[in-house]
C-alpha cells in the first residue's frame, strides 16, 4: 500500500507524459496538426539513432563538455580567487559586492558579439562568454560562504594562534567548501546554458551547432531529436552536480 | 568588525564621501583610465578597443535617436506579453502544484529538471510554431519565465502559514477566493522573485532570438552593428542596455518589497 502511494506520483507523471505523445501522433495522423511544423513522435524517436551515428554526436558531446569544463576551471580560479580578495578587503567588498550582484541580473550574454569581433568564431568565444556569464555566483557564493564561518571555528583558529594563512586555509576555507560549490555548481550551469546557446547562434561548435544545422537543414525529427538529446544532456549535468552537492553538505 | 564600525561610523559623518564611495570612484577611474590607455596604445584594433570619447559620441548618437527607442520599445512590447503569458502560466500552474502535493510529486520534477535548460534550443521549433516576427520572440520569452516562475510559485505556497489556510477554509472560501485572498497576497515575496529572475531570463532569451533572426528590436541592433562592424555602437547599445536591465531589475525588487527582506 505504501510503495502504491510512493510510486503513484511518478508513474502518474510519466503517463500523462507517454499520453500527450500519443495524443499529439494521433491528432498529427489524422491531419489536425500539420506535421510538416510538428513531426510525429515515433518519427523523433526513429531519428535518435540516426542522429547519434551520422551526426558524430559523440565528438559534437566532447567538445561541449570541453568548453563547459575549461569555463568551468576559469570560473573555479577566477571567481573563488575574487570571492577571497573580496572577502578579506572588507572595503573593495563593501564598493564591490553590489556590483557583482548587479552583473548577474544584466544580459552579458547579449555582448557574444564584441567576443565574436575579438576571438573570431571560435571556441575562445563561447568558453569567454560562459566564463564571464557564470562568474558572479561564483563570487557571491564564496563570499557568503567565507563570511557565514561560525565564530566558535575562527577562536578555535585562534586559540591555536593560527597564522592568518593558515587560519585561511585551516578554518576558512574548509567552512565555506559546500557554499562555494555552490556558487561553482551555479557557474556550471550558466556555463552550460551559455555554451550551448552560443553554439547555437554562432553556428560554431558542439550540441547547440548540431540543433542549428538540423534546424536549417529543415530536418524536423532530427532537429527535436537534437533538442530532446541536449535537454537530456542538461538534465544529467544538472542532477550529478546535484547529487554531488547533497555529498559535500552531508560530509560537512 | 572594527573596520566595519569605523566605515559606517564615515557614512554617518559625510554620507557623499565615504571610504567606499572613494574606493568606488577609484576603480571606475581606474578603469577608464586603463581602457584609453589601451585604446591610445596601439597595442590593440583600434576598433576593438576604441577610445571613450568615440564610445560617448556614439552613446549620445544613440540615446538621441528615434531607431534606438522605436527598437527598444518592440523589444519591451516582446518581453512585456512573454513575460505576461508565461508568468500567467507560471502562476496557475505554480498554484495548482503548490496546493496539491499528488500532483506535485507527478509533475514538478519535471519543470525542476527542465528549469535550467539552455531555453534557446527551442527557437527552431518557436520559428516553425510561431513564424520569424515577433511570435517566436515572445514565445522565447514566455518559455523562459514560466520555470523560474512555477517553482518560486510553489516554493512560496508551501511556505504560507498553515493558519491562514485554515482561516480561508473556515471561511468555506471557493478555489479562486482561496487564490486570490490567501495564497497570492500571504505569497507576494516569492512571487515577486519568481517575476524578477523571470523577467531576467525572458529578456535574455528574448534579444537571443532577436540576435538570431529578427529585422528589429535591440537584439537586431546589437548584431547589425556587428556585422557593419561599427564597434562604438555595439559598445554604446550594450551599455544602455545593461543599464535598463540591472534598473529593470532593482524597480522590480523595490517595489516587490525585497529590499526591506533583505535588510531584515
Amino acid at each position: 500500500m505504501q510503495s502504491t502511494r510512493r510510486f503513484a506520483p511518478p508513474l502518474i507523471g510519466l503517463g500523462t507524459f507517454v499520453l500527450f505523445l500519443t495524443a499529439v501522433e494521433i491528432l498529427i495522423r489524422v491531419g489536425l496538426i500539420n506535421r510538416y511544423i510538428v513531426p510525429l513522435p515515433s518519427e523523433v524517436a526513429a531519428s535518435f539513432g540516426r542522429v547519434i551515428v551520422e551526426e558524430d554526436i559523440l565528438h559534437r558531446f566532447l567538445l561541449t563538455a570541453w568548453e563547459c569544463l575549461a569555463a568551468g576551471i576559469l570560473l573555479t580560479v577566477f571567481g573563488v580567487a575574487i570571492g577571497v580578495l573580496l572577502h578579506r578587503v572588507q572595503l573593495i567588498r563593501l564598493a564591490c559586492e553590489t556590483w557583482v550582484a548587479a552583473a548577474a541580473s544584466a544580459p552579458l550574454v547579449l555582448a557574444y558579439p564584441l567576443f565574436l569581433v575579438i576571438f573570431g568564431r571560435s571556441a575562445m568565444t563561447i568558453i569567454v562568454m560562459a566564463f564571464i556569464a557564470g562568474l558572479a555566483p561564483v563570487i557571491l557564493k564564496t563570499i557568503e560562504g567565507l563570511s557565514s564561518t561560525r565564530r566558535v571555528l575562527i577562536n578555535v583558529g585562534r586559540s591555536f594562534k593560527l597564522t592568518p594563512r593558515q587560519q585561511f586555509w585551516k578554518i576558512y576555507l574548509p567552512s565555506a567548501l559546500p557554499a562555494i560549490f555552490v556558487g561553482i555548481r551555479l557557474g556550471l550551469i550558466f556555463a552550460l546554458i551559455n555554451v550551448v546557446g552560443i553554439e547555437f547562434l554562432i553556428n560554431f561548435g558542439g550540441l547547440g551547432q548540431l540543433i542549428n544545422e538540423l534546424a536549417e537543414r529543415y530536418d524536423l525529427p532530427g532537429t527535436y531529436a537534437a533538442i530532446c538529446f541536449v535537454i537530456l544532456v542538461s538534465v544529467v549535468f544538472f542532477v550529478t552536480t546535484e547529487r554531488a552537492e547533497r555529498w559535500l553538505r552531508s560530509v560537512d | 568588525m572594527a573596520e566595519i564600525g569605523r566605515l559606517t561610523g564615515a557614512r554617518a559623518a559625510n554620507p557623499w564621501v565615504t571610504p567606499v564611495t572613494l574606493i568606488r570612484v577609484v576603480i571606475v577611474l581606474a578603469v577608464l583610465v586603463i581602457w584609453q590607455i589601451m585604446a591610445v596604445s596601439g597595442w590593440f584594433y583600434r576598433d576593438v578597443v576604441p577610445p571613450l570619447q568615440t564610445i560617448l559620441v556614439a552613446l549620445i548618437k544613440l540615446l538621441s535617436s528615434t531607431d534606438f527607442y522605436w527598437n527598444l520599445w518592440v523589444t519591451i512590447d516582446e518581453i512585456g506579453a512573454g513575460l505576461l503569458i508565461g508568468g500567467i502560466a507560471g502562476l496557475v500552474v505554480g498554484l495548482v502544484l503548490g496546493a496539491n502535493r499528488f500532483l506535485a510529486k507527478a509533475f514538478e520534477p519535471y519543470i525542476y529538471y527542465l528549469g535550467p535548460t539552455p531555453k534557446i534550443v527551442f527557437f527552431p521549433v518557436m520559428i516553425m510554431w510561431f513564424g520569424v516576427g515577433g511570435g517566436s520572440k515572445i514565445a522565447m520569452g514566455a518559455v523562459s519565465c514560466f520555470f523560474p516562475i512555477v517553482l518560486n510559485v510553489v516554493a512560496g505556497m508551501r511556505q504560507i502559514d498553515q493558519v491562514l489556510i485554515r482561516v480561508g477554509k473556515s471561511f468555506r472560501a471557493n478555489p479562486w477566493q482561496m487564490a486570490t485572498k490567501i495564497y497570492l497576497p500571504a505569497m507576494r515575496h516569492p512571487v515577486i522573485n519568481g517575476l524578477r529572475l523571470g523577467l531576467g531570463v525572458a529578456l535574455i532569451g528574448t534579444l537571443l532570438a532577436e540576435t538570431k533572426i529578427s529585422n528589429r528590436g535591440v537584439g537586431f541592433l546589437v548584431i547589425q552593428a556587428y556585422s557593419v562592424f561599427d564597434m562604438p555602437r555595439m559598445y554604446a547599445i550594450l551599455i544602455a542596455l545593461f543599464v535598463l536591465a540591472i534598473g529593470a531589475n532593482a524597480l522590480v525588487a523595490h517595489f516587490g518589497g525585497l529590499e526591506e527582506i533583505k535588510r531584515k
